[in-house]
Protein backbone atom coordinates (compact mmCIF):
# COMPACT_ATOMS: atom_id res chain seq x y z
CA UNK A 1 0.00 0.00 0.00
CA UNK A 2 1.29 3.59 -0.74
CA UNK A 3 1.08 4.60 2.57
CA UNK A 4 3.83 2.29 4.13
CA UNK A 5 5.85 2.49 0.79
CA UNK A 6 6.99 5.91 0.95
CA UNK A 7 9.40 6.80 3.52
CA UNK A 8 10.99 9.91 3.75
CA UNK A 9 12.42 11.78 6.42
CA UNK A 10 10.27 11.26 10.01
CA UNK A 11 8.90 14.76 9.26
CA UNK A 12 7.38 13.59 6.12
CA UNK A 13 6.37 10.30 7.39
CA UNK A 14 4.11 12.23 10.03
CA UNK A 15 3.32 14.60 7.68
CA UNK A 16 1.65 11.08 5.15
CA UNK A 17 -0.04 9.71 8.61
CA UNK A 18 -1.91 12.89 9.83
CA UNK A 19 -2.76 13.02 5.62
CA UNK A 20 -3.92 9.50 6.02
CA UNK A 21 -5.54 9.64 9.24
CA UNK A 22 -7.69 12.65 7.36
CA UNK A 23 -9.05 11.02 4.76
CA UNK A 24 -9.51 7.82 6.58
CA UNK A 25 -11.51 9.74 9.24
CA UNK A 26 -13.67 11.69 6.15
CA UNK A 27 -14.85 8.50 4.75
CA UNK A 28 -16.12 7.29 7.65
CA UNK A 29 -17.40 10.27 7.82
CA UNK A 30 -19.46 10.75 4.33
CA UNK A 31 -19.99 6.82 3.87
CA UNK A 32 -23.12 5.02 5.14
CA UNK A 33 -22.46 2.67 8.33
CA UNK A 34 -23.59 -0.49 8.14
CA UNK A 35 -24.18 -2.52 10.94
CA UNK A 36 -26.59 -5.68 12.45
CA UNK A 37 -27.17 -3.49 15.55
CA UNK A 38 -26.82 0.44 16.14
CA UNK A 39 -26.86 1.19 19.81
CA UNK A 40 -27.72 4.26 21.05
CA UNK A 41 -26.36 5.20 24.50
CA UNK A 42 -22.74 4.11 25.46
CA UNK A 43 -23.68 3.39 29.33
CA UNK A 44 -23.09 0.18 30.78
CA UNK A 45 -26.35 -1.81 29.24
CA UNK A 46 -24.92 -0.27 25.42
CA UNK A 47 -21.48 -1.78 26.38
CA UNK A 48 -22.71 -4.77 27.47
CA UNK A 49 -25.08 -5.24 24.95
CA UNK A 50 -21.79 -5.43 22.57
CA UNK A 51 -20.38 -8.49 24.30
CA UNK A 52 -23.61 -10.87 23.90
CA UNK A 53 -23.95 -9.46 20.63
CA UNK A 54 -20.36 -10.28 19.86
CA UNK A 55 -21.16 -13.83 21.08
CA UNK A 56 -23.95 -14.21 18.40
CA UNK A 57 -21.55 -12.98 15.63
CA UNK A 58 -23.49 -9.22 15.06
CA UNK A 59 -21.55 -6.33 14.81
CA UNK A 60 -22.59 -3.30 17.15
CA UNK A 61 -22.21 0.42 16.19
CA UNK A 62 -22.60 3.06 19.40
CA UNK A 63 -23.75 6.38 19.24
CA UNK A 64 -23.44 8.62 22.28
CA UNK A 65 -24.17 12.49 22.71
CA UNK A 66 -21.16 12.58 25.04
CA UNK A 67 -17.85 12.59 24.35
CA UNK A 68 -16.86 9.27 25.70
CA UNK A 69 -18.18 6.34 26.81
CA UNK A 70 -19.93 5.62 30.11
CA UNK A 71 -23.26 7.71 30.42
CA UNK A 72 -24.07 8.25 33.79
CA UNK A 73 -21.69 6.55 35.07
CA UNK A 74 -18.59 8.83 33.29
CA UNK A 75 -20.23 12.18 33.40
CA UNK A 76 -22.01 12.11 36.84
CA UNK A 77 -20.86 9.65 38.65
CA UNK A 78 -17.32 8.11 37.70
CA UNK A 79 -15.94 8.43 41.40
CA UNK A 80 -18.74 6.45 43.07
CA UNK A 81 -18.42 2.65 44.38
CA UNK A 82 -21.53 0.07 42.84
CA UNK A 83 -22.22 -2.59 45.36
CA UNK A 84 -24.29 -4.70 43.53
CA UNK A 85 -22.39 -5.39 40.38
CA UNK A 86 -22.51 -9.51 40.96
CA UNK A 87 -18.88 -10.71 41.09
CA UNK A 88 -17.50 -6.88 42.43
CA UNK A 89 -18.45 -6.17 46.35
CA UNK A 90 -17.47 -2.86 45.76
CA UNK A 91 -16.51 -1.17 42.16
CA UNK A 92 -15.91 2.12 40.95
CA UNK A 93 -18.44 3.50 38.39
CA UNK A 94 -15.48 4.60 35.94
CA UNK A 95 -13.87 1.14 36.52
CA UNK A 96 -16.83 -0.64 35.56
CA UNK A 97 -16.82 1.29 32.21
CA UNK A 98 -13.12 1.05 32.05
CA UNK A 99 -14.05 -2.92 32.19
CA UNK A 100 -16.38 -3.07 30.04
CA UNK A 101 -14.77 -1.34 27.50
CA UNK A 102 -12.09 -3.93 27.69
CA UNK A 103 -14.37 -6.43 27.31
CA UNK A 104 -15.41 -5.60 24.29
CA UNK A 105 -12.70 -4.88 22.46
CA UNK A 106 -12.67 -8.32 21.22
CA UNK A 107 -15.81 -7.44 19.09
CA UNK A 108 -14.32 -4.31 17.79
CA UNK A 109 -17.46 -2.12 17.95
CA UNK A 110 -17.62 0.98 15.99
CA UNK A 111 -18.34 4.58 17.99
CA UNK A 112 -19.59 7.99 17.15
CA UNK A 113 -19.51 10.29 20.19
CA UNK A 114 -20.81 13.54 20.40
CA UNK A 115 -23.90 12.68 18.52
CA UNK A 116 -27.48 12.53 18.68
CA UNK A 117 -29.60 10.18 17.16
CA UNK A 118 -32.08 12.43 15.57
CA UNK A 119 -34.31 10.29 12.71
CA UNK A 120 -34.88 6.78 12.36
CA UNK A 121 -36.47 5.76 9.34
CA UNK A 122 -37.54 2.18 8.10
CA UNK A 123 -35.90 1.35 4.51
CA UNK A 124 -37.81 -0.32 2.18
CA UNK A 125 -35.74 -3.46 2.39
CA UNK A 126 -37.32 -3.27 6.35
CA UNK A 127 -33.49 -2.26 7.63
CA UNK A 128 -32.78 1.08 9.82
CA UNK A 129 -31.81 4.29 8.22
CA UNK A 130 -30.65 6.41 11.05
CA UNK A 131 -29.32 10.20 10.94
CA UNK A 132 -27.77 11.88 13.85
CA UNK A 133 -27.60 15.83 14.45
CA UNK A 134 -24.27 16.34 12.41
CA UNK A 135 -25.54 13.99 9.56
CA UNK A 136 -23.91 11.04 10.25
CA UNK A 137 -25.91 7.97 8.94
CA UNK A 138 -25.90 4.34 9.58
CA UNK A 139 -27.92 1.22 7.54
CA UNK A 140 -28.92 -0.90 10.55
CA UNK A 141 -31.09 -4.15 10.67
CA UNK A 142 -32.30 -3.54 14.37
CA UNK A 143 -31.78 -0.66 17.21
CA UNK A 144 -31.14 -0.65 20.58
CA UNK A 145 -32.24 1.70 22.73
CA UNK A 146 -29.70 2.13 25.69
CA UNK A 147 -30.50 5.77 26.74
CA UNK A 148 -30.72 5.67 30.24
CA UNK A 149 -32.43 9.01 31.12
CA UNK A 150 -32.01 10.53 27.65
CA UNK A 151 -29.95 12.92 26.86
CA UNK A 152 -27.98 15.55 28.48
CA UNK A 153 -28.46 18.48 27.82
CA UNK A 154 -27.71 21.84 29.01
CA UNK A 155 -30.36 22.91 31.36
CA UNK A 156 -32.42 25.90 30.41
CA UNK A 157 -33.55 28.65 33.06
CA UNK A 158 -37.24 29.18 33.75
CA UNK A 159 -37.70 32.30 31.79
CA UNK A 160 -40.83 32.42 29.19
CA UNK A 161 -38.95 34.12 26.09
CA UNK A 162 -35.49 32.58 26.75
CA UNK A 163 -35.61 30.36 23.80
CA UNK A 164 -36.21 33.00 21.45
CA UNK A 165 -32.78 34.09 22.60
CA UNK A 166 -30.78 31.10 21.58
CA UNK A 167 -29.06 31.06 19.17
CA UNK A 168 -29.13 35.08 19.14
CA UNK A 169 -27.58 35.54 22.33
CA UNK A 170 -28.36 33.06 24.70
CA UNK A 171 -25.55 30.21 24.98
CA UNK A 172 -25.48 27.59 26.67
CA UNK A 173 -22.17 25.75 25.74
CA UNK A 174 -19.46 27.95 24.71
CA UNK A 175 -18.34 26.29 21.65
CA UNK A 176 -15.88 29.21 19.72
CA UNK A 177 -14.48 31.22 22.35
CA UNK A 178 -13.59 33.67 20.27
CA UNK A 179 -17.09 34.47 18.96
CA UNK A 180 -17.05 36.22 21.94
CA UNK A 181 -14.56 38.76 21.31
CA UNK A 182 -14.96 42.66 22.24
CA UNK A 183 -18.26 41.76 23.40
CA UNK A 184 -20.25 42.25 26.60
CA UNK A 185 -21.30 38.99 28.02
CA UNK A 186 -23.37 38.03 31.27
CA UNK A 187 -22.61 34.66 32.71
CA UNK A 188 -24.50 33.33 35.14
CA UNK A 189 -24.19 29.99 37.65
CA UNK A 190 -22.18 29.13 40.28
CA UNK A 191 -20.16 26.09 39.71
CA UNK A 192 -16.84 25.47 37.90
CA UNK A 193 -17.73 25.61 34.38
CA UNK A 194 -18.93 29.51 35.01
CA UNK A 195 -16.33 30.44 37.13
CA UNK A 196 -13.74 28.84 34.38
CA UNK A 197 -15.42 30.57 31.62
CA UNK A 198 -15.58 33.79 33.41
CA UNK A 199 -11.41 33.50 33.43
CA UNK A 200 -11.03 32.36 30.49
CA UNK A 201 -12.82 34.79 28.73
CA UNK A 202 -12.00 38.23 30.71
CA UNK A 203 -9.31 38.62 28.37
CA UNK A 204 -11.68 37.74 25.40
CA UNK A 205 -14.57 39.62 26.15
CA UNK A 206 -14.90 43.38 26.29
CA UNK A 207 -17.01 43.14 29.32
CA UNK A 208 -18.24 40.38 31.85
CA UNK A 209 -20.41 40.33 34.35
CA UNK A 210 -21.05 37.59 37.02
CA UNK A 211 -24.05 36.66 38.03
CA UNK A 212 -24.60 34.50 40.78
CA UNK A 213 -27.70 32.69 43.29
CA UNK A 214 -25.66 33.39 46.65
CA UNK A 215 -22.88 35.41 48.40
CA UNK A 216 -20.36 32.42 47.39
CA UNK A 217 -18.88 30.45 45.18
CA UNK A 218 -18.55 26.67 45.54
CA UNK A 219 -16.22 25.82 42.36
CA UNK A 220 -12.48 24.87 42.98
CA UNK A 221 -11.12 27.64 45.39
CA UNK A 222 -8.17 28.23 43.02
CA UNK A 223 -11.02 29.31 40.73
CA UNK A 224 -12.83 31.27 43.02
CA UNK A 225 -9.93 33.23 44.03
CA UNK A 226 -8.86 34.42 40.60
CA UNK A 227 -12.39 35.24 39.73
CA UNK A 228 -12.35 37.00 43.08
CA UNK A 229 -9.33 39.28 41.89
CA UNK A 230 -10.55 39.92 38.08
CA UNK A 231 -13.82 41.42 40.03
CA UNK A 232 -11.02 43.15 42.42
CA UNK A 233 -8.93 44.75 39.54
CA UNK A 234 -12.26 45.84 37.81
CA UNK A 235 -11.68 43.37 35.06
CA UNK A 236 -15.16 41.78 35.51
CA UNK A 237 -18.46 42.46 37.46
CA UNK A 238 -19.63 40.30 40.19
CA UNK A 239 -23.37 40.36 40.83
CA UNK A 240 -24.14 37.99 43.83
CA UNK A 241 -27.26 36.92 45.56
CA UNK A 242 -29.27 37.80 42.34
CA UNK A 243 -30.98 35.76 39.51
CA UNK A 244 -31.34 36.56 35.93
CA UNK A 245 -35.27 36.51 35.62
CA UNK A 246 -35.76 38.19 32.21
CA UNK A 247 -33.94 38.82 28.56
CA UNK A 248 -34.96 41.67 25.99
CA UNK A 249 -33.90 42.10 22.90
CA UNK A 250 -35.66 42.18 18.79
CA UNK A 251 -33.14 41.05 16.52
CA UNK A 252 -30.78 39.94 18.87
CA UNK A 253 -30.44 39.63 22.18
CA UNK A 254 -29.70 42.93 24.18
CA UNK A 255 -30.41 43.31 28.15
CA UNK A 256 -30.97 40.91 30.92
CA UNK A 257 -32.57 41.70 34.12
CA UNK A 258 -31.39 40.74 36.71
CA UNK A 259 -33.34 40.51 40.18
CA UNK A 260 -31.57 40.67 43.83
CA UNK A 261 -32.55 38.92 46.62
CA UNK A 262 -33.34 42.03 48.68
CA UNK A 263 -36.00 42.81 45.82
CA UNK A 264 -34.39 45.49 44.15
CA UNK A 265 -34.09 44.94 39.62
CA UNK A 266 -31.63 46.10 37.43
CA UNK A 267 -31.47 45.80 33.73
CA UNK A 268 -28.25 45.17 32.26
CA UNK A 269 -26.75 45.94 28.73
CA UNK A 270 -25.24 42.75 27.17
CA UNK A 271 -24.72 41.21 23.93
CA UNK A 272 -24.74 37.56 24.91
CA UNK A 273 -25.52 35.16 27.88
CA UNK A 274 -24.10 32.34 29.08
CA UNK A 275 -26.49 30.24 31.45
CA UNK A 276 -24.16 27.63 33.04
CA UNK A 277 -26.31 25.50 34.88
CA UNK A 278 -24.95 21.46 34.01
CA UNK A 279 -26.70 19.22 32.23
CA UNK A 280 -29.82 17.29 32.99
CA UNK A 281 -31.14 14.67 31.49
CA UNK A 282 -34.09 14.47 28.41
CA UNK A 283 -35.91 12.19 26.32
CA UNK A 284 -35.65 14.51 23.14
CA UNK A 285 -35.94 13.29 20.09
CA UNK A 286 -36.84 9.28 20.89
CA UNK A 287 -40.25 10.98 21.56
CA UNK A 288 -40.59 10.76 18.44
CA UNK A 289 -39.69 7.97 16.92
CA UNK A 290 -43.57 6.41 17.03
CA UNK A 291 -42.75 4.56 20.41
CA UNK A 292 -44.98 3.68 22.86
CA UNK A 293 -43.82 6.01 25.88
CA UNK A 294 -45.32 6.17 29.08
CA UNK A 295 -43.50 8.82 31.93
CA UNK A 296 -40.47 9.69 29.99
CA UNK A 297 -39.71 6.13 29.67
CA UNK A 298 -39.75 3.45 26.82
CA UNK A 299 -42.72 0.48 26.96
CA UNK A 300 -40.99 -3.14 25.96
CA UNK A 301 -42.21 -6.83 26.12
CA UNK A 302 -40.44 -8.54 28.85
CA UNK A 303 -39.61 -11.63 26.78
CA UNK A 304 -37.13 -10.27 24.30
CA UNK A 305 -37.45 -6.31 25.40
CA UNK A 306 -38.61 -5.03 21.99
CA UNK A 307 -41.00 -2.42 21.69
CA UNK A 308 -44.12 -1.54 19.72
CA UNK A 309 -41.39 -1.07 16.54
CA UNK A 310 -40.44 -4.17 15.42
CA UNK A 311 -36.76 -4.16 15.47
CA UNK A 312 -36.38 -1.81 17.95
CA UNK A 313 -35.39 -2.94 21.56
CA UNK A 314 -35.21 -0.89 24.26
CA UNK A 315 -32.59 -2.02 27.31
CA UNK A 316 -31.66 -0.64 30.46
CA UNK A 317 -32.86 2.66 32.53
CA UNK A 318 -34.85 3.98 29.00
CA UNK A 319 -37.50 0.99 29.35
CA UNK A 320 -40.74 0.25 31.52
CA UNK A 321 -42.31 -2.79 32.24
CA UNK A 322 -44.75 -4.36 35.24
CA UNK A 323 -41.83 -5.25 38.11
CA UNK A 324 -39.03 -3.18 36.20
CA UNK A 325 -36.30 -1.81 38.24
CA UNK A 326 -33.41 0.35 37.42
CA UNK A 327 -30.65 -1.67 37.92
CA UNK A 328 -27.56 -2.29 35.76
CA UNK A 329 -27.34 -6.00 36.53
CA UNK A 330 -30.83 -6.14 35.67
CA UNK A 331 -30.00 -3.77 32.13
CA UNK A 332 -27.27 -6.34 31.32
CA UNK A 333 -29.79 -9.10 31.56
CA UNK A 334 -32.48 -6.96 28.97
CA UNK A 335 -29.43 -6.60 26.53
CA UNK A 336 -28.53 -10.49 26.20
CA UNK A 337 -32.23 -11.60 25.89
CA UNK A 338 -32.80 -8.61 23.55
CA UNK A 339 -29.42 -9.62 21.06
CA UNK A 340 -31.43 -13.15 20.95
CA UNK A 341 -33.90 -11.68 18.91
CA UNK A 342 -32.17 -8.77 17.09
CA UNK A 343 -30.28 -12.31 15.95
CA UNK A 344 -33.54 -13.52 14.45
CA UNK A 345 -34.02 -10.48 12.56
CA UNK A 346 -30.51 -9.91 11.24
CA UNK A 347 -30.44 -13.83 10.25
CA UNK A 348 -33.45 -14.86 9.25
CA UNK A 349 -32.89 -18.27 8.33
CA UNK A 350 -30.03 -19.38 10.59
CA UNK A 351 -30.45 -21.48 14.02
CA UNK A 352 -28.90 -19.86 16.59
CA UNK A 353 -25.90 -21.24 18.77
CA UNK A 354 -26.06 -21.05 22.52
CA UNK A 355 -22.64 -21.34 24.02
CA UNK A 356 -20.96 -20.64 27.32
CA UNK A 357 -18.01 -18.87 26.69
CA UNK A 358 -16.12 -21.15 29.48
CA UNK A 359 -16.68 -23.84 26.52
CA UNK A 360 -16.62 -21.87 23.25
CA UNK A 361 -14.41 -18.87 24.76
CA UNK A 362 -14.19 -15.46 22.97
CA UNK A 363 -13.97 -15.22 19.46
CA UNK A 364 -13.68 -11.72 18.57
CA UNK A 365 -14.06 -10.25 14.74
CA UNK B 1 -39.98 3.24 75.52
CA UNK B 2 -41.22 2.01 72.60
CA UNK B 3 -39.90 3.70 69.58
CA UNK B 4 -42.28 5.60 67.74
CA UNK B 5 -42.13 3.74 64.10
CA UNK B 6 -44.21 5.43 61.59
CA UNK B 7 -44.43 9.63 61.62
CA UNK B 8 -46.72 11.93 60.17
CA UNK B 9 -45.24 14.77 57.17
CA UNK B 10 -47.27 16.92 55.42
CA UNK B 11 -45.86 17.64 52.18
CA UNK B 12 -47.72 20.33 49.36
CA UNK B 13 -47.86 19.13 45.92
CA UNK B 14 -46.91 21.65 43.18
CA UNK B 15 -50.77 22.09 43.13
CA UNK B 16 -51.04 23.71 46.22
CA UNK B 17 -52.64 20.66 47.60
CA UNK B 18 -51.10 19.29 51.41
CA UNK B 19 -50.95 15.59 51.64
CA UNK B 20 -51.00 13.93 55.08
CA UNK B 21 -48.52 10.92 54.53
CA UNK B 22 -47.74 8.37 57.45
CA UNK B 23 -44.26 6.90 56.87
CA UNK B 24 -42.48 4.30 57.95
CA UNK B 25 -39.21 5.13 60.09
CA UNK B 26 -37.51 1.80 59.76
CA UNK B 27 -36.99 1.33 56.03
CA UNK B 28 -34.55 3.62 55.03
CA UNK B 29 -36.39 5.67 52.99
CA UNK B 30 -35.73 9.50 51.99
CA UNK B 31 -38.51 12.43 51.44
CA UNK B 32 -37.61 11.58 47.54
CA UNK B 33 -38.60 8.39 47.68
CA UNK B 34 -41.92 8.83 49.76
CA UNK B 35 -43.20 11.36 47.59
CA UNK B 36 -42.71 8.88 44.53
CA UNK B 37 -44.30 6.76 45.86
CA UNK B 38 -47.00 8.83 47.13
CA UNK B 39 -46.95 9.65 43.12
CA UNK B 40 -46.69 13.55 43.88
CA UNK B 41 -44.88 14.16 41.20
CA UNK B 42 -41.23 14.33 42.08
CA UNK B 43 -39.23 12.72 39.51
CA UNK B 44 -36.25 11.75 41.23
CA UNK B 45 -34.20 11.26 38.13
CA UNK B 46 -30.68 10.65 39.37
CA UNK B 47 -32.31 8.14 42.23
CA UNK B 48 -30.93 9.87 45.09
CA UNK B 49 -27.09 10.62 45.15
CA UNK B 50 -27.71 14.46 45.14
CA UNK B 51 -27.09 14.85 41.31
CA UNK B 52 -30.67 16.41 39.62
CA UNK B 53 -32.29 18.13 41.93
CA UNK B 54 -35.30 17.43 40.71
CA UNK B 55 -36.79 16.55 43.76
CA UNK B 56 -36.13 19.94 45.50
CA UNK B 57 -38.33 20.83 48.47
CA UNK B 58 -39.39 24.06 50.62
CA UNK B 59 -38.79 23.30 54.55
CA UNK B 60 -41.46 25.28 56.58
CA UNK B 61 -40.74 23.65 60.00
CA UNK B 62 -38.12 23.76 62.49
CA UNK B 63 -37.33 20.52 62.39
CA UNK B 64 -33.12 18.93 63.11
CA UNK B 65 -31.90 18.14 59.83
CA UNK B 66 -28.82 17.04 58.91
CA UNK B 67 -26.26 19.63 57.33
CA UNK B 68 -25.82 19.71 53.98
CA UNK B 69 -23.06 18.00 52.27
CA UNK B 70 -20.75 19.25 48.75
CA UNK B 71 -23.12 17.31 46.78
CA UNK B 72 -26.38 18.98 47.75
CA UNK B 73 -25.63 22.60 47.91
CA UNK B 74 -23.58 21.79 44.68
CA UNK B 75 -26.49 21.22 42.94
CA UNK B 76 -28.50 23.69 44.85
CA UNK B 77 -25.99 26.06 43.09
CA UNK B 78 -27.07 24.95 39.49
CA UNK B 79 -31.24 23.94 39.61
CA UNK B 80 -33.79 26.52 39.32
CA UNK B 81 -36.45 28.28 41.93
CA UNK B 82 -33.69 27.94 44.98
CA UNK B 83 -34.33 29.67 48.33
CA UNK B 84 -33.02 29.68 51.49
CA UNK B 85 -35.28 26.83 52.79
CA UNK B 86 -34.14 24.80 49.47
CA UNK B 87 -32.71 20.87 50.30
CA UNK B 88 -33.10 18.33 48.13
CA UNK B 89 -35.41 15.67 49.09
CA UNK B 90 -33.67 12.41 48.45
CA UNK B 91 -30.49 13.85 51.42
CA UNK B 92 -33.65 13.75 54.19
CA UNK B 93 -33.69 10.49 55.49
CA UNK B 94 -37.14 9.59 57.20
CA UNK B 95 -36.12 9.15 60.95
CA UNK B 96 -38.72 9.86 64.15
CA UNK B 97 -37.47 13.29 64.80
CA UNK B 98 -38.80 14.27 61.74
CA UNK B 99 -42.58 13.51 62.79
CA UNK B 100 -44.53 16.88 62.14
CA UNK B 101 -42.10 17.88 58.92
CA UNK B 102 -43.86 20.48 56.40
CA UNK B 103 -42.45 20.59 53.25
CA UNK B 104 -43.51 22.30 49.56
CA UNK B 105 -41.98 20.42 46.50
CA UNK B 106 -40.67 23.02 44.28
CA UNK B 107 -41.66 24.04 40.97
CA UNK B 108 -40.49 21.31 38.17
CA UNK B 109 -37.65 22.81 35.29
CA UNK B 110 -39.48 22.76 31.91
CA UNK B 111 -37.01 21.90 29.21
Amino acid sequence: MLKSTIVFSKKWKNIHFYLFTMLDFMQIRTAMIQTDILIIGAGPVGLFAVFEAGLLKLKCHIVDVLPQPGGQLAEVYPKKPIYDIPGFPSVLAGDLITNLMEQIAPFKPGFTFGERVEKIERQENTRFLITTNKGTEFDAATIFIAAGLGCFEPKRPPITNIRDFEEIGVDYVVREPEKYRNKSIVISGGGDSALDWTIFLADVAKSITLVHRRDSFRGHLDSVEKVMALARDGKINVITEAEIVGVNGSAHLTEVEIKKNSGESVNVSTEYWLPLYGLSPMLGPIADWGLNIEKKSILVDTTDYSTNVPGIFAVGDINEYQGKLKLILCGFHEATMAVQSAFAICYPDKKRQFKYTTVAGIEGF
Amino acid sequence: MEQLLDITIYVTDREGEEHTLTVPTDMNMNLMEVCKSYELGVEGTCGGMALCASCQVYVHSEHPLHEQMDAELDMLDQAFFVQNNSRLGCQIRMIPELDGLKVTIAPKTEQ
